[in-house]
């Protein structure tokens, strides 16, 4: 048996919100540090199987179905192309709904109204909420502190172990806070700041860490918005990323499906409105950004730290410091097909795609076509909304009409072409200017080349054929 | 799960940063169930040709076989949260994997695997790199007790954290050790129900 501490409440010294969300969830902390956290929501996709088989071994059940939710969203088939390109998806889909039946939660399949991206569609379900603890097995997972929650992704055996027991274990985060002051210039969104962050900090640099973003930059910030730039935490290497809630949080939330109603709405938002970080509370480790320097971001290389302004050259790796960056930066740029000095914006593309749980919210798809207006793309692209609701309220705004004038393909909401699991893949040698959230090599499909930005930049991109920066396409 | 005590073996330089686990197993390969096996997906597209055959890459040539080290640069493991990209590499025969920084979730499902992710710091990676590459290397021993590494006469420290190490040395289970807790569990529910009675989703 392991000894156990106490699980120590200071009154005095001042707590991070993160102190705050920790201590509500912890049952008990053993003599090693560990502590067991409770887990008020899980949410799960086709490819959970692996811990469902988990279960079967041991004859288990799932000890709290009723705080378990399922969506299928990875394999999901978008357009008549990805259901050729990937006959195997509806297996995967299919699995999902017998598991759900099986083991007795609730989970949308490919054609409920509340289908979409997990990360997209669940919160528009009220599902997230500020205060909660919220796991997924998905990296991308930390999009949901975007409510001041503590949301975090996990591998299948840690599925398995909450699916049993709706607890977990783990280590105490070091913490950090990013700060960004300022206005936003304009046709910036959180997706620059996002880039921005990681290309100064590193894919890693925010390793072992959960990030806190405050600041009047991030206060100003849409729910969609922050769900970009906590989505992408996990690119900059934190376990999560969060946003205090405030009343863009809780006007969001209001009349949700599942969020809390009426008297116990107002009792929520008593609780909500202490989730914050007490003055003087200390990080492990703080950054500073001012919103007005940052441009809009584009990455040329193969992993997201490889970022620059769109006013910017591939550098020369000879002329890095950092033998290691150097190393890395001249394999991407063979990878990418591009040379040192090269100006970014003299950069061919062959498609775009916009879409994933980073920027698939109808704030992107309304960013993406005000660039697209009266205008005619030059290359392929397709755009898939986040889900079935947002592609539902698109509608309802006609911008679909406005993509497919450009000459762009309006697909259904899944992860698409941000996996390409479904099919929807960039073919091998094509470049793609993408408004997901990984340039892996062959991340979009075997050899895809990936150019991660905002749905303007990716909007502009398909206009011209090329890298451009989306503020000279503005209508003034 | 099988414990970690000490592995000698033949170990394999990769001298490559950034791995991230989109390369270690691609997408297209993790709707197979893991009884297919999973070793033959290890860095496919890194180590395969599009046409299948086999490209110039450490882990394919003859004396790599049986390797069950890996070394590497930083940020091993990066990305998506896939289990999948640990069960590649354990099914493959890897049994430990050095680097500089790995990625969070990475590192803790190798742990669930067994799977040993040993930090050490940048220069000794780049020693390491270099002592396995030699043609004859000395094979590399792990002692995970004493957290060390021994390529010939280089030997050099590793951190790892303290939970993991005790559970790769006892091959625990966290399941088990968590459904003792069954009683504690039950009251903090109890008394997280008045505390926060809004946590609990109106599935009315
Ligand atoms: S959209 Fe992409 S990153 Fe997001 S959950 Fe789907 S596959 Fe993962």
């Amino acid at each position: 048996m392991p000894d156990r501490t106490p699980i120590t409440r200071s009154l005095t010294r001042p707590l991070t919100l993160i102190d705050k969300l920790w201590n509500a969830h912890a049952i008990t902390t053993r003599a090693d540090g560990q502590t067991l956290l409770f887990i008020d929501r899980h949410l799960l996709h086709e490819g959970s199987f692996h811990a469902f088989n988990q279960l079967r071994e041991r004859n288990a059940r799932i000890a709290r179905p009723d705080l378990t939710f399922g969506i299928a969203d990875h394999y999901v088939p978008t357009r008549k192309a990805s259901t050729e390109a990937a006959p195997a998806a509806h297996t995967m889909i299919a699995q999902l709904a017998r598991n759900a039946a099986e083991f007795g939660f609730l989970s949308a399949g490919a054609a409920d109204p509340r289908q979409g991206i997990v990360h997209v569609a669940l919160p528009e379900q009220g599902l997230t909420l500020p205060g909660l603890s919220l796991v997924c097995g998905d990296s991308h997972t930390s999009t949901h502190g975007a409510f001041g929650a503590y949301a975090f992704g996990i591998g299948a055996s840690e599925v398995a172990h909450v699916l049993m027991t709706q607890t977990l274990w783990q280590k105490r985060p070091d913490q950090m806070r990013i700060t960004v002051n300022g206005t936003l210039p304009p046709g910036i969104g959180a997706k620059d700041i996002a880039l921005h962050i990681i290309a100064r900090i590193g894919a890693d640099g925010a390793q072992g860490h959960a990030i806190e973003y405050a600041g009047s930059t991030i206060r100003a910030l849409s729910m969609e918005a922050r769900m970009t730039l906590c989505n992408l935490s996990i690119e900059a290497g934190a376990r999560l990323g969060l946003i205090a809630p405030d009343e863009t949080t809780f006007a969001f939330l209001k009349n949700r499906r599942f969020a809390p109603k009426a008297a116990l709405f107002d009792r929520a938002i008593t609780d909500w409105r202490h989730l914050t970080t007490d003055p003087d509370a200390e990080f492990d480790r703080e950054h500073t950004i001012n919103a007005p320097d940052i441009a809009p971001t584009v990455t040329w290389g193969t992993s997201p730290e490889q970022a620059l302004p769109i006013t910017g050259h591939i550098p020369n790796p000879d002329t890095m410091p950092d033998p290691n960056k150097a190393q890395a930066a001249r394999d991407a740029i063979a990878y990418m097909d591009l040379y040192a000095g090269q100006k970014l914006t003299d950069i061919p593309i062959d498609r775009i795609f916009i879409g994933s749980c980073t920027n698939s919210r109808i704030e992107d798809l309304r960013a993406a076509s005000v660039i697209l207006a009266n205008r005619t793309a030059r290359i392929p692209g397709l755009v898939s909304p986040g889900s079935a609701a947002v592609k539902h309220q698109a509608e309802a705004e006609g911008l679909h009409h406005i993509f497919q004038a450009a000459g762009l393909e309006w697909a259904d909401p899944g992860c698409s072409m941000c996996v390409g699991m479904n099919g929807d893949t960039v073919p091998s040698g094509e470049r793609c200017a993408s408004t997901t959230n990984r340039n892996f090599k062959g991340r979009q499909g075997r050899g895809s080349r990936t150019h991660l930005m905002s749905p303007a930049m990716a909007a502009a991109a398909a206009i011209t054929g090329h890298l451009t920066d989306a503020r000279l396409l503005r209508h003034s | 799960m099988i414990p970690f005590t000490t592995l000698t073996s033949k170990a394999t330089a990769l001298p490559i940063a950034n791995i991230d686990t989109d390369q270690l197993i691609p997408a297209r390969f993790m709707s197979q169930p893991r009884s297919a096996g999973y070793g033959a997906f290890l860095l496919h597209d890194l180590r395969h040709n599009p046409d299948g055959t086999r490209r110039d890459f450490p882990l394919n040539p003859p004396e790599a076989e049986g390797s069950a080290i890996l070394i590497t640069r930083r940020n091993f493991g990066c990305g998506s949260s896939r289990e999948a990209a640990v069960y590649a590499l354990a099914d493959h025969g890897i049994r430990a994997v050095i680097a500089p920084s790995f990625g969070d979730i990475f590192a803790a499902n190798s742990i669930k695997n067994g799977l040993l992710p040993a930090v050490v710091t940048e220069p000794d990676s780049e020693r390491l790199l270099e002592a396995a590459a030699l043609p004859g290397a000395r094979p590399t021993t792990i002692d995970l007790a004493a957290q060390t590494i021994t390529i010939g006469n280089l030997v050099v420290n590793f951190t790892i954290d303290r939970v993991w190490k005790t559970q790769l040395l006892e091959g625990l289970d966290d399941i088990d050790l968590t459904l003792r807790e069954a009683r504690l569990i039950e009251g903090f529910v109890e008394q997280d129900r008045a505390a926060r009675p809004w946590a609990v989703p109106d599935l009315s």
